[in-house]
């Protein structure tokens, strides 16, 4: 993701006051460390913990540094934060896994954390659960479990795919939020007229346009049959996945021309610079914002399609989080640091400082949060059944550059294409990968 | 021992990358996880995902160009600055200026001109309007050909240079006497320079035929090698360098690529022992 354009509240709380805070350490529960602090240890700091992070952009790092400082200064555990870009991160996953992993990594929620910790390459973290189970939903905890019914993720932070626009724009041309699929074609027309594009669109990536889809078929067919879809339960023939093609379809004209060659940053600028009424994006939108020009951002559900899932209002809403290693070198050391992350003050110090994410964990402190974090907040309490991410709820491989991204691709190139066999081929598709 | 180092980091692997690519696995556990699949991977090739027919057409297509018309250029500009010239010092900066960037920064430069609505070429034509817009990148019918365009701007004055030098290398009493034989510009060109260039010539295919089925980068910071700029060399990665991997498929496709390029290695060897033996 391209660097962050916010400025941000200057300097952090570093550690400089370790004296007065030993105390505190007693909340958390770092009985284990004593064991880890080795022989001979003359008051020593303990063996500094391993954390793999992929937060790499100069905002996410920065909140994270906060996060460890904060964690270091109430258990006098040092971490080492080894940071790597996220798309390399991602690319060396299953290398770096098998290798000598980091005691703790940043990783993310549903089948994408299944994949691994089914394989065995991650460890299991339901103890860490019993403790932090009250800070979370239900959705975050199965968000976490794999196949074994156990989880291996720890909930960090979160963000909601929804529509978002600029308040000043919409107030000085009169626009009011669509409730349903005909009134934002009501409105789509009208911002046409009035000169503006009605949604930003930008795909160059390949992954956008799953966040489309995403919310067509959770809208049209249901949360239950989008996961089953996603994990090779159902068929791509199905004449239900036809139907979110063909309203997709009906929608496309509305969108910005040329989104394969856009990327989704110049496509939230073009809404945030009043070219385009609005866009169906993640919150990450806000990132190619000013602060101020975020303020006036505001955010509303996908529109209603008239189905009995409308009830449901599903959304994504993504959740990343931190993962054990299967062997970590600091078992103790790790537990206290999970159960920290996981919890509201960590989760608090780090939206306090990136102001496009919000917490997972339902007490964290949001009285510091921004009205577009707010809003996002009332965005995910409000849905019924929450979906992570085309890419995050189906196989790795299917969703990959050459895979779904790809074929995607084939639909927004040609969108008047043969949708039988098209859907033929996603499914034969998913059938090689067996 | 020289011969040694080869065999074990050149050959063996690429003996195992055929040997995998007639098995499954996803990168995941030992030797023991790997299923053999017969030709499994290479019926893959075309099932679903149109993906590997879209990358041959396209290294094919990005070899004729080069071949065709980026490498010619490259040796007109050559001649044309071996004459000296008044700025030859000037054409040959700008020439060169584009060889010394990676092809991943030359990516980076020219999505920044074929950006849709911010862009400088869309910009300069007029066409960054919804109702016109064209979009250089994202259309797959001409993405491929505005990628070859930034490569070629780099290819031209690479073979420039590598031609200017040998050039400047053939002993210019030659061309005098050709001259003073009656001989034209062209025809001085054609019957004493380009025979007696024949060592740098076979450099120049050898190099343009490696630049084609080696090229990457540039595709894989513009979108990762999808939606019309597939490439072999960028489906292997995907496949391979991959959340969950495809080692199998992936290596597949390197066996198709690794084919294509025996071949002009392999006419390349022949024509070499066929001069060594007469």
């Amino acid at each position: 993701m391209a660097p962050s354009a916010e400025d941000l509240p200057g300097g952090l709380t570093r550690r400089q006051f370790l004296g007065g805070v030993a105390g505190t350490a007693g909340l958390l529960a770092v009985g284990g460390l004593a064991a880890c602090s080795g022989p001979g240890a003359t008051g020593t700091a303990p063996p500094a913990l391993t954390l793999g992070s992929n937060y790499s952009d100069d905002v996410p790092r920065r909140a994270m540094q906060a996060v460890v400082d904060r964690f270091s200064e109430l258990t006098d555990v040092p971490v080492v934060v080894n940071t790597v870009a996220p798309q390399a991160f991602q690319d060396r996953i299953s290398a770096y896994l098998q290798g000598t992993p980091d005691d703790v990594f940043t990783w993310f929620g549903g089948q994408r954390m299944r994949f691994f910790a089914d394989q065995g390459l991650a460890g299991d973290v339901s103890g860490v659960w019993s403790s932090i189970a009250a800070h979370h939903t239900e959705a975050a905890r199965q968000a976490s479990t794999a196949s074994d019914g156990n989880q291996y993720l720890v909930p960090f932070i979160t963000y909601p795919w929804v529509m978002i626009y600029r308040q000043s724009v919409w107030r000085e041309m009169g626009y009011e939020q669509p409730a349903t699929l005909d009134e934002l074609v009501v409105l789509a027309e009208r911002m046409r007229a009035d000169g503006l594009v009605p949604l930003a669109f930008g795909n160059r990536e390949g992954w956008p346009a799953m966040g489309t889809f995403d919310i067509l078929n959770l809208r049209l067919n249901g949360h239950d049959f989008h996961l089953a879809l996603l994990e090779g339960r159902e068929q791509w023939t199905d004449k239900r996945v036809r139907r979110v093609f063909e309203t997709w379809r009906d929608l496309l004209p509305y969108h910005q021309a040329g989104a394969l060659g856009r990327t989704w940053q110049e496509a939230a600028r073009s809404m945030i610079a009043g070219e385009a009424g609005m866009i169906y994006l993640a919150t990450f939108a806000g990132e190619q914002a000013s602060e101020e020009e975020r303020d006036d951002l505001r955010l509303f559900h996908f529109p209603l399609l008239g189905t009995p899932y409308d009830d449901e209002l599903a959304l994504d809403a993504p959740i990343n989080g931190f993962m054990l290693s299967p062997r970590p070198a600091q078992p103790g050391a790790a537990r206290a640091f999970l159960e920290f992350v996981g919890g509201p003050e960590a989760q608090g110090i780090f939206v306090a400082q990136n102001p496009n994410r919000i917490a997972v964990a339902t007490d964290a402190d949001t009285s510091g949060y921004t009205s577009f974090q707010r809003q996002m907040a009332q965005v995910i309490g409000e849905a019924g059944r929450l979906a992570q991410f085309f890419d995050r709820d189906t196989r790795p491989d299917f969703a990959g550059a050459n895979g779904m991204q790809g074929l995607l691709g084939d639909f927004l190139h040609e969108p008047d294409l043969e949708l039988g066999p098209y859907l033929q081929r996603i499914q034969d598709f998913w059938d090689s990968l067996g | 021992m020289p011969l040694l180092l080869v065999v074990a980091f050149i050959w063996l692997p690429t003996l195992a990358c055929v040997a995998l690519s007639f098995t499954r696995w996803d990168g995941i556990g030992g030797l023991a996880d790997i299923q053999w699949v017969g030709l499994r991977n290479y019926e893959d090739l075309f099932v679903g995902q149109p993906a590997f027919g879209r990358a041959l057409h396209n290294n094919v297509a990005w070899l004729l160009v080069l071949v065709l018309l980026a490498t010619p250029l490259g040796i007109l500009f050559a001649v044309l600055l071996d004459r000296r010239l008044r700025g030859s010092a000037f054409y040959q900066s700008a020439l060169y200026m584009p060889v010394v960037l990676s092809l991943a920064l030359v990516g980076f430069i020219w999505q920044l001109q074929y950006s849709p609505e911010q862009g400088f070429i869309n910009n300069l034509l007029g066409t960054n309007r919804q109702d016109n817009l064209i979009d250089w990148l994202g259309n797959r019918d001409i993405n491929i050909w505005a990628v070859l365009v930034a490569a070629g701007w780099r290819h031209v004055g690479y073979i420039t240079l590598i031609y200017l030098a040998g050039l400047r290398s053939v002993d210019p009493t030659l061309r005098e006497a050709a001259a003073i034989d009656g001989a034209g510009e062209w025809q001085a060109f054609r019957r004493v320079t380009w025979p007696v260039m024949r060592p740098i010539n076979v450099v120049i295919v050898v190099v343009t035929v490696i630049e084609a089925l080696r090229a990457f980068d540039i595709v894989y910071v513009i979108n990762r090698g999808q939606n019309g700029l597939e490439l072999l060399s960028v489906l292997v990665a995907n496949s391979i360098l991959a959340e969950a991997g495809r080692i199998g498929y992936g290596s597949a496709v390197a066996t198709v690529l690794l084919t294509m390029s025996l071949v002009p290695i392999l006419l390349y060897m022949r024509r070499a022992f066929r001069q060594d033996a007469a």
